[in-house]
């Protein structure tokens, strides 16, 4: 048992937030690469079933994270069509799973922000001779800091989850033990100040990451306009 | 050379109503063309038709060139409302010259020159947003500038400008005319249709109700819409 401000110098505690944050960032900034121009592409986009993509993708914004969980694991099980891998029970099949989460919230929330700056563009870009990919990347780039909120809703979300990264993680001491898992855990032990310890230091560390965010969309809406 | 540009039995219908045409007319290389008529009358949407960002649903918009992308390098359009790219001044004119296709030095060494043009050289540096409106619009006419384009058309360009910044506007868009640059501008201010315009393209209901050198046009229209708009004294206002 450990008591409740001495565990905060537990280099235990310290791994478990490590590990916790390089899932995290993992998923979110592998999400952003994928879901950030698939949002603008389908923000620009004129094709057949556009709209239905828009609502699904909406809707897979609340993906429940055990489903996914299980899904993954299905996958990555060792009968599973990825099972030759040997991912399952590793911290990579919890950035697969947190990736998944994710994605639809980077994607959903940057064709809104894409579609809506569009609107603004679209004339003068067009008059320019910008179509396509250019155009969709022109946007998103002048956009970027407004695209700040994306980051974070899927960072908060990653960095929140417990069911998909318990799942697929396994809780592994030592090796795929993260804070979710490890507050639900130890929770049910009865190690409260362990667990107390650990919401804590997750709270902080969500607010310090949504405080420099703030901090850095400010400068620059001053330094660019 | 992309022009003359010809728009053949041409509409264009919104909600049900025909908001232009059918149309025919040509523009030519030469004069400085001033598109007028009251809000409404289809000067805005018949200057996107002809610079290719409405397709007409009848009839035929066609330059002289066949291919389109290379018709449209060759024509730029200032907006009511400038948008700028959230980046510095300069940057926004090199990315009109990337897009066009040239390659640095020369690409800075055209922005800039562009700039100069303008009077906006002091602000390069600046972000484009931060500018006043009147600078903004100047810079979306560096931007037109840089890419030396045969065809500019100006869509109310000084609409919602004070009288400093519309005199700043209308010297430019007289240096293009100078420069040899085909002007099509739509306005419905008369005293600056007298003062940039050669002839006149008189809308009324998005048919064109008569075309006119300027002076003809406002000492003796023909047309008692146009004698009516002259006059100020439209029957729908």
């Amino acid at each position: 048992m450990h008591n409740f401000p001495g565990v905060l110098g537990d280099a235990e505690l310290w791994r478990i937030v490590g590990l916790s944050l390089q899932v995290s960032l993992s998923a979110v900034a592998i999400a952003m690469a994928l879901g950030l121009p698939l949002g603008a592409a389908l923000a620009v986009g004129r094709f057949p079933g556009r709209t239905a993509l828009v609502v699904a993708l909406n809707a897979l914004m609340g993906l429940p994270p055990v489903v996914v969980g299980l899904v993954v694991y299905l996958l990555l099980s060792r009968a599973g069509p990825l099972g030759d891998l040997g991912l399952l029970f590793t911290p990579g099949a919890m950035v697969i799973a947190q990736t998944i989460l994710i994605l639809p919230i980077a994607a959903a929330l940057c064709r809104q922000a894409v579609e809506d700056a569009w609107r603004e563009y679209e004339e003068q870009l067009r008059s320019l001779g910008v179509d396509g990919v250019r155009a969709a990347l022109t946007v998103l780039w002048d956009i970027r800091f407004s695209l700040l909120t994306a980051v974070l809703a899927g960072l908060g979300r990653a960095s929140a989850e417990v069911g998909a990264v318990m799942i697929v993680g396994g809780n592994i001491d030592g090796v795929t033990r993260v804070m979710t898992t490890t507050i639900a855990l130890e929770t049910s032990k009865g190690d409260l100040p362990l667990a107390l310890g650990l919401g804590i230091v997750l709270i902080a560390i969500v607010l310090a990451l949504n405080a420099a965010a703030q901090g850095v969309k400010e400068f620059v809406q001053r330094r660019f306009g | 050379m992309i022009l003359p540009l010809e728009l053949h039995d041409v509409s264009f219908s919104a909600g049900g109503r025909q908001v232009i045409g059918p149309l025919s007319l040509q523009i030519a290389a030469g004069p400085a063309t001033i598109i007028l008529g009251a809000n409404g009358a289809g000067k805005s949407l018949l200057m996107r038709l002809m610079h290719g960002l409405l397709p007409p649903q009848t009839g035929r918009v066609a330059w002289q060139e066949p291919d389109p992308r290379r018709a449209r390098r060759l024509q730029a359009m200032v907006f009511q409302r400038p948008i700028m790219l959230r980046r510095s001044v300069l940057a926004n004119v090199q990315y009109a010259l990337k897009v066009a296709g040239i390659a640095e030095p020369g690409r800075t060494r055209e922005a800039l020159a562009a700039l100069h043009e303008v009077g906006l050289n002091s602000l390069a540096s600046q972000p484009a947003r931060a500018l006043s409106g009147g600078e903004q619009q100047r810079l979306a006419l560096a931007r037109a500038w840089a890419l030396h384009p045969e065809v500019l058309f100006l869509d109310e360009p000084t609409a919602s400008l004070d009288p400093t910044a519309t005199r700043e506007i209308e010297a430019v868009i007289r240096a293009f005319d100078a420069a040899g640059t085909k002007i099509v501008m739509a306005t419905h201010n008369l005293g600056q249709a007298r003062r940039l315009g050669d002839e006149v393209i008189f809308l009324h209901r998005g048919r064109l109700v008569e075309r006119a050198p300027v002076e003809q046009f406002f000492a003796a229209p023909r047309s008692s819409e146009a004698a009516a708009f002259i006059k100020g004294e439209l029957p729908w206002i």
